[in-house]
């Protein structure tokens, strides 16, 4: 029934602050306040994975950008191939090539620069953005957690919410590709387990640092409407204006697209898709290394952690 | 405890220099009109809002950092939509650390729990400010800071919600309650705070307030009579009316004051003690117009003396 199951998704199990016992008798008498009470961390996070798994918007935003994942990076090749024709110049068994199992992390993740990044963004905005609206993180606050255990726990629930998407993208992915090495008697030649963690990683960061992105612009406008604007116009238009545009033109932009989150996530993927690869969708592209993609990426993700927690922690709320 | 307290957004000052205090175990009143800064000043209580200067200190310490014992609903409920009322309560049980059977006490202490499954965007405004309070009853606080909570309630709801605070208070729970509705203050609450403006006009117990009796004197020449009033008790309790002297004094006053005036050669013919309604004080003391909301429409205020009595009998 769904006002008796609720999902404890942290798996870490945390029960309820053991309090002195307390009878459900109305009225019961109240104890001596000994400091400060709140839920523990875990409690918490449990409490924003409740309200995210049965928000709708949530299901919607996480179920996007797999489904659109697998159409674009399998599916749509895969019809193009079964129908002879050649996909974006490519010979048709090289299309079956790239829809292959060897090729599953490029697949899973290739979204993410662009779209699944938008689509993620939107979800870490509306986590915080929401808040303010409903007048909900007043509520929240009264109930007497700090202001820095509150974005934690929205942190820490996001961060769990987008580790399932990049798992379902991957499993997707790769039974879609299973399948396709199976009907056209292709070798499936699967990733080695370290390569495949390194995907997952790799695509949590790019998702978290999307997320983080998300969240911060929905606690700096305090709504969700302008963040989520803000950040598809960013995430979609400014990055390839200034990558395919202003970075060929001009000297500076051309060194200055080295350090966009855009950018970096794309040559993440482009790295942790290995050498020899063919690298079709618009946001992946090798424009700096992996390693130093991964560092900006993972330097974003704190910067835009901290400051989210600056300004909710020194902002009124009102 | 608040000492001092001063808010300003910009060049606009919407608390200044306030200091209440609130006793344990009481119901205290924190009346003043719309806009008078009642709510930044609930909110800098609970650490919402920083205070430019001054301090808060709830239970000992400094506002924020003791929500332990504190239970607030501030300016109107903020709950998720999608969310069940049971499902509300359990998030910010979850949060406040308070055990999951509170959700069910809370639910029927507010008497929600027949449609505690039925999403929070169906309720009532009504039901959604009785979630309210049931929010700021999880923890079992020893404080329960209620802003406005009848807003929007019909009178029946009206009068539910003050039979819910007497019950707090009957089971030693401390309730500041601000409200801009007179009756709801003058019926439950054991010592109240006007504010106007953002300023402290009076902080006294109701009995204290509605005993500021008005002495009203018809005397002839009524310029002798208003200058022999005002030296016995000083310029800020008398005033003329319409004809007549009226002084904030009590019986013990009257006859004092009678002596004085026939002595000089003052014909008095009418020395009457009239009782106020806390309205007609607040009206008084703040010079603002108050919107009588509520169920009951009255009277201009001085015609409400009759009710006033009625209402001293209860007490």
């Amino acid at each position: 029934m769904s006002t008796t199951t609720e999902t404890e998704g942290t798996g870490s199990g945390t029960p309820e602050p053991a309090g002195p016992a307390r009878g459900t008798a109305e009225a019961g008498r109240r104890t001596e306040p000994t400091g400060r009470t709140a839920g523990s961390l875990g409690a918490m996070t449990g409490a924003e994975l409740t309200k995210l798994l049965r928000r709708p918007a949530t299901w919607v935003l996480v179920g996007l950008w797999p489904a659109l994942q697998l159409v674009f990076s399998t599916v749509i090749p895969f019809v193009s191939y079964q129908r002879g024709a050649t996909f974006e110049g490519l010979p048709p068994e090289a299309v079956l090539a790239s829809m292959l199992p060897d090729q599953l992390v490029l697949n899973s993740l290739s979204g993410l620069p662009l779209f699944g990044g938008a689509l993620l963004l939107t979800l870490g905005a509306l986590l915080a953005g929401s808040e303010y609206g409903w007048g909900t993180l007043k509520t929240l606050l009264g109930q007497g957690p700090r202001r820095l255990q509150v974005l934690a726990a929205q942190l820490l629930a996001l961060l769990v919410v987008l580790a399932v998407a990049v798992l379902v993208s991957f499993g997707l992915t790769a039974l879609a590709s299973g399948a396709i090495a199976a009907g056209e008697s292709a070798t499936a030649d699967w990733p080695t387990v370290g390569r495949l963690l390194r995907g997952l990683g790799g695509g949590l960061l790019i998702a978290a640092t999307w997320g983080s992105l998300g969240l911060l612009l929905g606690h700096a406008l305090r709504s969700t409407a302008l963040p989520i604007a803000l950040g598809l116009v960013w995430v979609l238009a400014v990055e390839n204006l200034i990558v395919n545009v202003a970075a060929p033109l001009l000297g500076a932009f051309d060194t200055a697209q080295a350090a966009l989150p855009g950018v970096n996530a794309g040559s993440l993927v482009a790295a942790l898709a290995g050498d020899g690869a063919t690298l079709r969708t618009p946001g992946v592209a090798a424009i700096v290394d992996g390693a130093q993609a991964a560092g900006v990426l993972a330097g974003f993700l704190v910067l835009f952690t901290v400051l989210t927690a600056l300004l909710l922690t020194r902002r009124d709320v009102v | 405890m608040i000492a001092g307290l001063t808010k300003r957004y910009g060049s606009r000052t919407v608390v200044d220099d306030l200091s209440l205090t609130v006793r344990r175990g009481e119901v205290y009143g924190f009346l003043g009109p719309n806009g008078a800064g009642k709510t930044t000043t609930l909110r800098a209580l609970l650490g919402l809002v920083r205070p430019t200067s001054g301090t808060a200190l709830v239970l000992g310490r400094p506002a924020g950092a003791a929500s332990s014992g504190v239970g607030a609903l501030i300016e109107g409920p903020g709950f998720y939509p999608y969310l069940s009322g049971r499902e509300n309560l359990r998030v910010l049980a979850r949060y406040a650390g308070a055990p999951a059977g509170r959700v069910d006490t809370v639910l029927r202490t507010v008497d929600l729990t027949d449609r505690a499954r039925d999403r929070y965007s169906t309720y009532s405004l009504g039901m959604k400010q009785r979630l309210g309070v049931a929010s700021a009853l999880l923890k079992d606080p020893e404080l329960v800071v209620l802003d406005e909570p009848t807003n929007g309630l019909d009178p029946a709801g009206i009068s539910d919600m003050r039979a819910l605070l007497r019950r707090l208070s009957a089971d030693g729970h401390t309730v500041l309650l601000s409200s801009h509705l007179l009756g709801e203050v003058e019926q439950v609450c054991d010592r109240v705070a006007v504010i106007s403006s953002g300023r402290l006009v009076v902080e006294s117990s109701v009995g204290e307030l509605l005993g500021l009796h008005r002495l009203v004197i018809e005397a002839e020449p009524l310029d002798e009579a208003a200058a022999i009033t005002t030296r016995l008790l000083g310029p800020e309790r008398v005033s003329v009316v319409g004809g007549a002297v009226h002084a904030q004094a009590g019986p013990e006053d009257a006859a004092r004051i009678n002596r004085a005036l026939v002595l000089a050669d003052v014909e008095v013919s009418g020395l009457r003690q009239e009782a106020q309604t806390l309205e007609a004080v607040f009206l008084e003391m703040t010079g603002s117009e108050l919107v009588a909301a509520g169920p009951d429409p009255d009277g201009p205020p001085a015609q409400r003396t009759g009710r006033l009595s009625r209402r001293g009998a209860e007490r």
